[in-house]
């Protein structure tokens, strides 16, 4: 797998989503993703900086286009210093949510990008990376 | 700073106006497309009165002392009226470097035979409407922001309209981001007319809202049991085929809303509803049998 570029973006403000969520459009546009694609990936992305924004007061994320044989994708890393998650089992249940909301943020992005791994040290912060193919594969 | 600086400034008031003035009326960045000359020469003289009011009172000046207040005030009247017309940061903090060179000459007459003073006297000025000038680029800044949120609620304002396509039907189109200020100005404007109106039928399109996360879901559904708590029926149309996609995916249960792909059936089923039957009708025929 090979990086083709990378750019990051701080997120501390709801204002911040609405151009954060256009640079991911950039992005997928760039390497010609599907509508459909295009869409799952943009939602994804904003479930988890709005994560970002209400439970950790907001983090960074980082942009990657890459590709791996032959095929691009946009890979997405948000990192935050907030208070981490006790029980990520428990966090990626349908339902669960400790901000009295849906519960459906981070189970619902695994389901809609291809690639979703989430890493949590309780104290310390929070880092969720996905990954979307072009073809959404 | 010496009395003596504050009060040659003041000895020299008008000779240091004009000086000012003619620098400023002659500068190839003279804005008098945004501002004639006597508002610019009122401005001038506001903020020199108050600058020599503030070097009045004290010794021992900084910009940042109390005494400037009242320069900070004018400053910052006057930087976001600057904002206001359209001034860049530039044009605006150059209003108040363009006196050092005024007030510099009257100093300098001042302490001809003690160079030494002079020089401290110039520098402690100098520092002082440096100051000055970076205060006005914040204000101007500050100025400029506010109106930006002033135009992002007016977008709100106009970009949520509450249309009335038939008797006791109401359309909301919703174009961009859903967030939950927006929400809330519409749920308030979808409220107050279906009681102006006395409609029991609205219809929510969101063609143009670019993407349905949880949080959207959610304003939704709660602007749907808001409308269902007046009485009325609330359908929401626009749910494009990679929306529909994403919200099944997510796991988002719409399954109490009435959907429609667009705004047409979305519509005919609200026809159907208040039992409104629309036909088409073949004037032709009509003609023929009169
Ligand atoms: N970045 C984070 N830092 C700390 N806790 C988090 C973070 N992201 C999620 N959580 C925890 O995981 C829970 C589940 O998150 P998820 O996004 O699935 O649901 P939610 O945000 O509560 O609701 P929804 O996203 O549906 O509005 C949250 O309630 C919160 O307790
Ligand atoms: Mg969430």
């Amino acid at each position: 797998m090979i990086v083709i570029s990378k750019d990051s973006m701080g997120i501390i403000r709801e204002q911040d989503v609405v151009p954060f969520r256009s640079r991911v459009k950039e992005y997928a546009t760039k390497i010609g993703m599907s509508l459909v694609n295009q869409t799952k990936l943009i939602t994804a992305a904003s479930e988890l900086v709005r994560n970002m924004l209400k439970y950790a007061n907001g983090g960074i994320v980082t942009l990657e286009i890459i590709s791996k044989n032959g095929i691009s994708g946009v890979r997405l890393t948000f990192e935050d210093k907030g208070p981490g998650i006790k029980d990520i089992q428990l966090a990626m249940k349908d339902g669960f949510s400790t901000g009295r909301s849906l519960g459906l943020g981070l189970p619902g992005t695994k389901r809609l990008v291809n690639e979703f791994d989430i890493k949590s040290v309780p104290g310390e912060g929070t880092t969720v990376t996905i990954t979307h193919w072009k073809n959404g594969r | 700073m010496k009395k003596a600086t504050a009060q040659a400034v003041k000895k020299n008031k008008i000779q240091i106006l004009e000086n000012w003035m003619k620098f400023q009326l002659t500068d190839e960045g003279l804005r008098d497309d945004l501002m004639n000359n006597e508002e610019l020469h009122a401005q001038s003289v506001l903020l020199l009165d108050a600058l020599i009011r503030a070097m009045e009172t004290g010794e021992t000046l900084h910009a940042s002392s109390r005494e400037f207040d009242p320069i900070r005030d004018v400053l910052g009247e006057i930087s976001v009226m600057r904002a206001r017309r359209g001034y860049s940061p530039r044009e605006t903090a150059s209003f108040v470097l363009s006196l050092k060179q005024s007030l510099f000459d009257a100093i300098e007459k001042e302490y001809k035979k003690e160079p030494e003073s002079l020089y401290k006297e110039i520098i402690a000025v100098n520092n002082i409407l440096d100051a000055l000038s970076i205060f006005t680029f914040e204000a101007f800044l500050k100025g400029r922001e506010e109106i930006i949120l002033r135009q992002t609620d007016e977008i709100n304002e106009i970009s949520t309209p509450v249309i009335r396509v038939w008797e006791g039907i109401l359309a909301l189109p919703i174009i961009g981001t859903l967030d939950s200020a927006r929400t809330q100005i519409v749920m308030e404007n979808l409220l107050q007319e279906i009681v102006a109106t006395n409609s029991s039928i609205a219809i929510l399109d969101i063609s143009g809202v670019p993407a349905v996360d949880s949080l959207v879901a959610q304003h939704l559904i709660k602007t749907v049991s808001a409308t269902r708590l007046m009485g009325a029926e609330c359908i929401i149309s626009g749910i494009r085929a990679e929306i529909a996609q994403t919200i099944v995916h997510l796991g988002i249960d719409l399954s109490n809303i009435k959907t429609k792909a667009s705004l047409a059936s979305a519509l005919r089923v609200a026809f159907d509803m208040m039992n409104v039957e629309v036909k088409k009708v073949d004037r032709r025929s009509n003609i023929l049998l009169k």
